[in-house]
């Protein structure tokens, strides 16, 4: 088992109070997994990806503990964490565009991270993991500004694995891309976990459909919490948790039109995560919710590996 | 941030208009209160002071080198001039260099900022020139040789000088900032709804700069002040009356720190401080106002 | 109803605009009243840019555009019957102003004679038609609305007119999946109305819902248009299929078409050179055959 999240809160701080960002989250993952994080903006899933590398500023960890490969990682502790990062858990922003010094080049910068990281370049595995990735080893003599947004992605993406890290961190790496580009990004993905350049990986990501391409697993979350976590194939084929299903069939996929099939979105918003109401947080937008509901759904594994936390599942 | 969510605010009798809506929370924001209050303040000493003194502080008296006692407040001068009354009075010619300065400044580098950065193209170019040029313009020099040639010696043709060539920086930030806001989606949307140029520009970008060139402004003021003190410090200020600016040369001039005269030099270097901080503390309170998401948190 | 003739758009690039750019090339393609055209494309490809222009947001190299046989012309006339809605809902909004001040805009420039109360009764009935509940989003700042909402607003901002057009540019790219779908069928109900929408995306799967017709850009031209089943259904053109391939499905995996290759009469073929590959289907190349699959 290579990551034990157990119980995990996190609350952002404001003026008007603690909003619950992340409110009590248990997963694990196993060795080689891919799972895909999915859910709407606002459903924690940005926090989880922020809080197992990096918390910023407003963040506070309330409770709960994150174990790598054994060890605990000390998220609430900036300092400490340090000696993990990049090492142990590594992320691939949002925006790569952004993520690179614009002065520098390529490679340089590559080497001045490694220096700083105590750690020395190994040309020879650069260049093979480059072609990994199918970007030419003259990217090394260029600027960042000279790469387009797709081969800017996949050199971060090259650059944040270089030392190996245990567990990968993508959070909607696709989502800032075309089409054509974001499926070869996406297989990217896949050829440096088959490599075992990371152990394991978190994608996070709004898009339900491409994360079924990617994840073997998917973890659905919504309003800080668990809705449901299950094989990929299982999400999509036989969903069990409302929420889920609703999600999936608000979905237009090509040849759905809309003269033949009238899709829903679903009614009503997300809960005010400042004030959270008690229960099921699904409750006032769930079509099947009854008086159970009032009590809050522990997460129950109904099929093998299939989690869901709904009383009516 | 995805993580937190909008939350309705409760305000549900907020006041109709935006107007009142801002008057409304500028009377309860401590900082725009207490900055205004004090620039206030000194403008109503400056502006009124001078109905209760004799005087324009610029006689000499018999009492000279005094700390400050009932009769004389702010103590005298090497010379027996009672300070305070020529505090008064600079504050005067202070307020008026600093209004007229950074008011025409203001204007300057508003027309030029907002008009290079909404059109753009060769417009932007052009004034960009035009603004680089009087930027580079050494301004002590030319008013050295004005003032050699010209001989002008009062307030406001010290405060149009000042005005006329402090407005760059201040144009190409709005400009800046303009950019930026000319791409947003709103300016569009303003243009479909049927605005021209000037209604974009007055009705959309002003007022989400505003506290922006409120700062502009107070910087402009500030700047003006400075600018006048240092040309007063040169001998290069107004002949007639008195400033802070010139308050300082004189207590330099005469030593004032080394006899241990405090009370010359502190009065007009605090009015300068008091003045243009004030200012600053009203700014940071006025971008509460304007920004609604401030205000909330 | 709105009509593009051989629109071209050029950009000058380079220190002294010695370069030039051409962002769209020839595209011609027309919406008819009570139909969504929908207008895909990848980053630059020069469908926002065909909005820009229809809308008036930037000017016309060559070609014409015209609605009702008139041409774009920017001003009062020309924005009571053709409006836009855009990508990012936040940035539609002036954030130091409330959200309803969009409404307040189109009052005064096209309805000063209007008496305050019978406009508040207007606006009141066009929320509620774009299903909002007015006493929850009139009178807010735009911070305290949620983005479906704001997009709402807009398309109920633009319904306040006589419109006959409406360019809505890749209005749902920054709406969560549960919201998003109930915007598209807002669209699809103005086509209902009789109004001709032109849906600009870059999404296939959200086209294809949504569209009568489809078309597909590429690099600044047209490569292949037509009835959406048509499209969708029998795609031609290399670059249609490779797109479609890319499309993350749900229920099937990704399939591979093949790379992209130069459609060599394409390459070469003036610009707006169409072929009928059947009826209600052009393709920007005559010789199918020859190009890769």
């Amino acid at each position: 088992m290579s990551l034990q999240v157990d119980d995990l809160r996190v609350y952002y701080r404001t003026l008007k109070g603690d909003v619950k960002a992340l409110d009590g989250v248990s997963f694990s993952m196993e060795d080689g997994e891919i799972l895909g994080l999915a859910g709407e903006s606002g459903c924690g899933k940005t926090t989880l990806g922020k809080s197992l590398i990096r918390m910023d500023g407003r963040m506070r960890h309330i409770g709960g503990t994150v174990e790598l490969d054994g060890r605990e990682l000390p998220i609430g502790d900036d300092r400490r964490m340090n000696d993990f990062r990049f090492r142990e858990v590594s992320l691939i922003p949002q925006y790569s565009m952004s993520a690179m010094n614009p002065t520098r080049k390529i490679g340089r910068m590559v080497r001045e991270l490694l220096r700083s990281r105590g750690a020395t370049l190994d040309l020879d595995e650069l260049e093979s993991r480059l072609s990994l990735v199918e970007l030419p080893h003259a990217v090394l003599d260029r600027y960042p500004i000279e790469l387009s947004g797709g081969m800017k992605q996949r050199m971060v993406m090259v650059i944040s694995t270089l030392l190996d890290p245990s567990l990968l961190i993508a959070d909607e790496v696709t989502s800032a891309l075309d089409v054509s580009t974001q499926k070869a990004v996406a297989r990217a993905l896949i050829g440096f976990r088959d490599a075992g350049f990371v152990k394991s990986m978190i994608f996070v990501t709004h898009d339900l459909a491409l994360t079924s391409h990617i994840a073997d697993t998917i973890m659905v979350m919504y309003a800080g919490k668990l809705a449901e976590k299950a094989p990929a194939t299982a999400i999509v084929k036989k969903p069990r948790h409302p929420y889920t299903k609703l999600l999936l069939d608000s979905l237009p996929e090509v040849g759905v039109r809309y003269t033949d099939k009238r899709l829903a979105g679903i009614a009503g918003s997300p809960p005010s995560l400042l004030d959270p109401p008690a229960g099921c947080r699904f409750r006032d937008r769930c079509p099947i919710a009854g008086e159970e509901c009032a009590q809050e759904p522990p997460m129950a594994e109904i099929e093998p590996n299939h989690f869901v936390a709904c009383w009516k599942a | 941030m995805t993580a937190l969510q909008e939350v309705p605010a409760q305000d549900a009798a907020a006041p109709a208009g935006v107007r009142r809506e801002a008057l409304y929370f500028a009377l309860r924001n401590g900082k725009l209160l207490t900055g205004f209050g004090i620039v206030l303040a000194l403008l109503l000493l400056g502006l009124l002071g001078p109905l209760f003194l004799s005087g324009t502080g610029s006689e000499y008296g018999t009492q000279p080198m005094q700390p400050p006692s009932a009769e004389h407040w702010f103590g005298t001068t090497t010379f027996g001039q009672d300070v305070f009354t020529q505090f008064v009075y600079g504050l005067r010619t202070t307020f008026v260099v600093g209004a007229l300065g950074g008011g025409i400044a203001a204007v300057i580098a508003m027309l030029v900022g907002f008009v290079a950065g909404y059109r753009g193209g060769l417009v932007d170019e052009i004034l960009n020139m035009f603004t680089n040029i009087v930027l580079v313009i050494p301004t002590l020099a030319v008013l050295l040789i004005i003032n050699a040639y010209l001989g002008v010696r009062s307030v406001g043709a010290q405060a149009l000088f000042i005005g006329l060539t402090s407005w760059p920086w201040a144009a190409r930030a709005i400009r800046a900032q303009t950019f930026s806001l000319r791409t947003r989606d709103f300016v569009d949307l303003a243009r479909l709804s049927g605005a021209n140029t000037w209604k974009v520009i007055t009705r959309e970008i002003a007022p989400n700069m505003s506290s922006y060139l409120f700062m502009t402004f107070i910087l402009l003021f500030g700047g003006s002040v400075l600018i006048a003190s240092s040309l007063d410090f040169i001998g290069l200020g107004p002949t007639e009356g008195t400033s802070l600016g010139l308050m300082l040369q004189n207590a330099n001039q005469w030593s004032a720190m080394q006899l241990g005269m405090w009370w010359w030099f502190i009065p007009p270097g605090a009015g300068i401080t008091a003045i243009v901080g004030s200012l600053y503390v009203a700014n940071v309170g006025l971008d509460e106002v304007f920004n609604p998401k401030l205000r909330e948190t | 109803m709105l009509k593009l003739d051989n629109v071209t758009k050029v950009y000058k690039v380079g220190a002294f605009g010695g370069k030039v750019f051409a962002a769209v090339d020839g595209v011609s393609f027309d919406v008819q009243a009570g139909e969504v055209v929908s207008l895909i494309g990848e980053s630059g490809s020069g469908k926002s840019t065909i909005g820009k222009m229809i809308l008036g947001l930037a000017s016309i190299t060559g070609g014409s555009i015209t609605v009702d046989g008139v041409p774009v012309k920017p001003g009062k006339d020309y924005y009571r019957h053709v409006q836009g809605v855009f990508q990012d809902p936040f940035s539609c909004y002036n954030p130091v102003f409330k959200a309803d001040r969009v409404f307040r805009m189109i009052k005064e420039a096209y309805y000063p004679q209007v008496g305050e109360k019978e406009w508040d009764e207007r606006v009141r009935s066009t929320v509620r038609d774009v299903r909002l509940d007015p006493d929850q989003v009139l009178g807010r700042y735009p911070h305290q609305l949620s983005g479906g909402q704001l997009q709402r607003l807009l398309i109920a901002r633009a319904l306040l007119l006589d419109l006959k057009l409406l360019v809505a540019d890749e209005i749902t790219s920054m709406l969560d999946a549960s919201t998003r779908i109930d915007v598209l069928n807002l669209l699809a109900e103005l086509k209902e109305r009789g109004l001709g929408v032109l849906y600009v995306t870059h999404d296939l799967s959200l086209g294809n819902y949504l569209a009568e017709r489809t078309v597909v850009l590429r690099r600044g031209t047209v490569v292949e248009m037509g009835v959406t089943g048509k499209v969708f259904g029998n795609p031609l053109h290399p670059y249609t299929r490779q797109l479609l391939s890319a499309v993350p499905r749900l229920h099937s995996p990704w399939e591979d078409a093949a790379p992209m290759q130069t459609c060599h009469y394409h390459e070469n073929a003036a610009s707006g050179a169409m072929f009928e590959a059947e009826p209600g289907h052009l393709v920007a190349c005559a010789q199918l055959d020859a190009c890769p699959q």
